[in-house]
């Protein structure tokens, strides 16, 4: 069944406010009107994304023929434009003697990942289902 | 900052945070469930770092 121009339109929608969600922690919730949420997010996430990079943490590469670091660098990539502001100035490339490295890794990788869940949540409320 | 204490104390609460703001609507129980959250992270930590003290490296 083809779905109506109502349909895609709200369809498009969504995809953009899940790309601006994604790509700054806390948009997608600002958008939608949830600004205390969005704010939150804004601050928060970042801030978590930060301190694993001053923890001497590691934006892992792309490199799938071993998928853990594949992952990792999935994970690291959910954070959204933070990553690529910290690749154009040079952080990320982890010092794996430091005694903070792994504390770094985690607070990175877990930041991309809390922030992928603030987008299916921004999409949840966008479908008003919350 | 090289505590372990100081970094999972750290690690905890914003993982607390985030979660209890998706999770509930109201700030009060925003803080209850992030409190209990928190409180669960650090105590499992402890736990866990008691249980393993008795094993050699």
């Amino acid at each position: 069944m083809r779905a109506t121009a109502a349909e895609e339109t709200q369809s498009g929608w969504l995809v953009l406010l899940c790309l601006a969600a994604w790509a700054v922690p806390g948009a997608g919730h600002l958008w939608l009107g949830r600004r205390s949420k969005g704010l939150i997010f804004l601050v928060a996430l970042p801030l978590m994304f930060a301190i694993g990079l001053a923890l001497k943490g590691r934006l892992f590469p792309f490199d799938m023929s071993e998928w853990l670091v594949g992952l990792a660098a999935l994970a690291d990539l959910g954070i959204g434009v933070p990553y690529f502001i910290a690749g154009a100035l040079g952080y990320g490339g982890g010092e794996v003697r430091a005694v903070t490295y792994e504390y770094g890794n985690a607070f990175l990788i877990v930041a991309g990942l809390l922030n992928l869940l603030v987008v299916i949540d921004a999409y949840d409320v966008a479908l008003g289902r919350k | 900052m090289q505590s372990h204490i100081v970094l999972l104390t750290l690690f905890a609460f914003f993982v607390s945070l985030v979660f209890a703001v998706i999770a509930k609507d109201d700030w009060h129980e925003q803080l209850r469930f992030g409190g209990m959250m928190f409180g669960g992270f650090l105590l499992s930590a402890v736990v866990l770092g008691w249980l393993m003290y008795p094993f050699p490296l």
